[in-house]
């Protein structure tokens, strides 16, 4: 799921954006190359024209010093590229590097050759290229100690609250250390009117990051690995479905706005933008998200809008510092040529990574270059992510493409009262031992 | 046998006819033809056609995601998942609703319309034109049109329910209403192509029966019940046909306006193929669902023809 593609404007913009987008790729196509260029194909799934602009900028000042190389920004949207990837890798339109989401898909990808192995150059002169990312985000996307992709950048789930509301309600958000606090929040937003909490039912994914965080806070790490890894008693542990029986505690409070079951990302966002839902479960960027899916494309003011992590559940084994989050990257495939790497560590340098956080795009996976991060609340993230306990990748994207969906659609099941805890662990049980 | 020779001698005319057709192609310098202009379309037929179809009947013994080759072998296990998935079952049900609601809504409505748009009267162009509109207009464009049209915040039926002073329904967040708000754009899409074959059904008709009818009295219903539909009943058959094959193909409409939720209550056939064949990188059980329905569609395709469309 490309979470934060998810997030430009209302559907109309949308589309002119990506029709705009796909005229922009189509210049860069048709961008006079001379002789003995070397070309480089950078697939993405980009929608958003602000980073766009600032990664054509990025290759712009690499072609300047590199005259010989010439990278063109190829686009596909979300769902077509997922979906074409597989055939696309293995023909000989293949891009030099695409986008990553990490997780079961990248180790599906790296396991059938199509990927070029980056250990080697990652280690090379004392590992002086590994060394400049943090160590989290390289071994996220290392398989049987082998690195797949490019580290690019890192994000963490958490809450973020309309502050005005709250305030209405009487609701204080330093208060909430605990699931029993949180539903306390919701009970009491409810009681003054408000609608609790703004959630994407209709592409499911976004509801999937309560369930996931109520088995990492419920069950720890340890059980979570087990799962995953078919050991144990799986997704059937006691731990799991408690965590489901929590997410079905917050679904009998009603806490969505109406219609939540049909809602998507943007739509969502929207909600919580136009002041009509009090919190939202989303990414480090949601400041900048809500604003461009509001219905004024103003949104809630910076000031406005506060943020807390996901609360701890009681005698669950997991620390309220665990977080939950996107990791990506860049895989490069097999037949990449060298300037393709080389471009890309420009890409993720430091100095570029720091030019990225100044505008406020990403969380860094370059080390040391979240300094740049002006924004307080992705500040905020990203320390919660420097103090990560443990860094888990989405569920969906972890645990590969068909589980995954299976976990969003039992999240949203079980949220509004379809499917019982059990009867969701044994859906995803049942799908894991389908693989 | 008497009888079929009695028949067959009956008939000489046909029987010359079979003849020259069994017989002549070399005779009539057709061979050349033959082997100049078949070869392209056999080989595309096969290429694009046979081809894929033998894939899919392939990978759908083995499970697989699309990367390499298939190699680890299922047997029919992707069949049994198929059969035992509750949405699956869900899209069956729902692409047999489309059809039954294409045939006791859509086609009366089409005929109805068709009868009034088939006289000459001032401006029956233009309402032929707009009846006809919602069909030229693509499939995607459609469904992200109705998705603001139901759209609870936003949308026109937010307004109308402001408007009355109601609380805004969700219908397309409604597990209980969104096949129906789905249904209703489906007929809207639709009907004007059906509507379309029925007027021009209609100007074939010989006038002089209709006309025979009214002298000898026949009412307007009566004169439509036993004169015109019986006369129409190829082009209903024709229209059935259309209906049942648009049902068993609907993809792109239903796709921008709920994507098969909520909770795949308005999945069918072919979104529950691509949601758990392609997003799931399931090749082996998403062909398994393109076998199931290519054996329903060539089931119903030649049932059909055989048993209604006979004579047509």
């Amino acid at each position: 799921m490309t979470y934060h593609d998810k997030t430009a404007p209302r559907a109309g913009v949308r589309l002119m954006t990506l029709a705009a987008t796909t005229t922009l790729a189509g210049f860069f196509c048709i961008h006079p190359a001379t002789a003995a260029q070397t070309v480089v194909r950078w697939l993405h799934v980009e929608t958003s024209p602000a980073y766009l602009k600032t990664w054509e900028d990025v290759a712009q000042k690499y072609e300047a010093q590199h005259p010989d190389v010439d990278i063109q920004l190829q686009f596909l949207e979300n769902e077509a590229f997922k979906a074409k990837l597989p055939t696309l890798l293995q023909s000989d339109a293949a891009p030099d590097f695409f986008y990553s989401w990490g997780g079961g898909v990248l180790r599906q990808q790296s396991e059938t050759g199509a990927l070029m192995d980056l250990t080697e150059a990652m280690k090379a002169y004392n590992g002086a290229w590994e060394k400049s990312y943090k160590p989290a985000a390289v071994e996220g996307l290392t398989y049987d100690g082998k690195v797949f992709a490019v580290p690019y950048r890192m994000g963490t789930v958490s809450f973020f609250y309309n502050k005005a509301l709250f305030q209405k309600a009487g609701v204080k958000a330093e208060d909430i250390k605990t699931w029993d606090d949180f539903l306390g929040a919701v009970k009491a937003l409810k009681a003054a009117g408000i609608t609790p909490i703004a959630g994407g039912g209709g592409e499911k994914w976004p509801l999937h990051f309560y369930w996931s965080y109520l088995v990492m806070r419920t069950g720890g790490q340890q059980v979570f690995e087990a799962a995953k890894n078919r050991e144990g008693e799986g997704f059937l542990d006691p731990a799991v479905i408690k965590a489901g029986e929590h997410l079905a505690e917050l679904g009998k409070l009603q806490p969505f706005q109406n219609g939540y079951l049909g809602a998507n990302w943007p739509q969502t966002l929207g909600t919580f933008g136009d002041g009509r839902a009090a919190i939202i479960l989303g990414f480090e960027n949601t400041e900048s998200n809500q604003r461009n899916n509001a219905g004024d494309v103003k949104g809630l003011a910076s000031d406005n809008i506060g943020r807390f992590p996901f609360p701890a559940v009681e005698g669950g084994a997991g620390k309220a510092t665990d977080t939950l989050g996107g990791l990506n990257g860049w895989a490069v495939t097999k037949k990449a040529s060298p300037a393709a790497v080389d471009f890309l560590r420009f890409l993720t340098s430091p100095d570029t990574e720091r030019q990225l956080a100044a505008a406020g795009m990403i969380i860094p996976a370059a080390l040391g270059a979240e300094d740049s991060l002006k924004n307080p609340l992705m500040r905020e993230s990203a320390d919660q992510l420097a103090a990560s306990t443990w860094h888990q990748n989405f569920f969906d994207q972890d645990l590969g493409p068909s589980v995954g969906r299976v976990v969003n659609d039992v999240s949203v099941e079980i949220l509004s009262g379809q499917m019982s805890a059990k009867e969701g662990a044994q859906a995803i049980q049942d799908a894991i031992e389908l693989e | 046998m008497t009888d079929m020779t009695a028949t067959a001698g009956n008939r000489p005319g046909i029987d010359a006819l079979r003849m020259t057709k069994y017989k002549s192609p070399t005779a009539r310098g057709r061979l050349p033809a033959l082997i100049t202009f078949l070869p392209p379309a056999l080989l595309l037929f096969t290429l694009f056609v046979i081809l894929p179809m033998g894939e899919a009947a392939w990978y759908s013994l083995y499970r697989w995601n699309g990367y390499g080759t298939p190699t680890e072998f299922v047997g029919t296990r992707n069949f049994q998942v198929l059969f035992n998935n509750a949405a699956f079952s869900t899209a069956l049900i729902n692409n047999g609703l489309i059809i039954v609601i294409s045939i006791l809504l859509q086609i009366p409505l089409a005929i109805w319309l068709a009868v009034m748009l088939s006289r000459r009267i001032a401006g029956v162009v233009a309402f032929r034109m707009v009846f006809f509109l919602p069909y030229v207009l693509a499939d995607v464009a459609a469904g992200l049109i109705w998705r603001f049209v139901y759209d609870g915040d936003y949308g026109l039926f937010a307004a109308i329910a402001g408007f009355f002073g109601v609380a805004t329904p969700y219908v397309l967040a409604d597990r209980d209403l969104a096949i129906y708000a789905v249904l209703a754009v489906i007929i809207w899409k639709y009907f004007g192509f059906h509507m379309m074959l029925f007027i021009a059904g209609l100007q074939a008709l010989d006038k002089s029966v209709m006309e025979a009818a009214e002298i000898d009295g026949a009412t307007g219903w009566q004169r439509f019940r036993y004169v015109t539909l019986p006369l129409l009943g190829s082009t209903v058959r024709l229209s059935v046909f259309f209906a049942i094959i648009g049902s068993l193909q609907l993809f792109d409409l239903i796709m921008p306006l709920t994507g098969g939720g909520p909770s795949n209550s308005t999945q069918t056939m072919v979104t529950f193929l691509y949601t758990y064949g392609v997003t799931r990188m399931q090749v082996g059980l998403g062909s398994a669902v393109g076998v199931v329905l290519f054996v329903i569609c060539v089931t119903i395709a030649f049932g059909y023809k055989r048993i209604f469309m006979r004579h047509d």
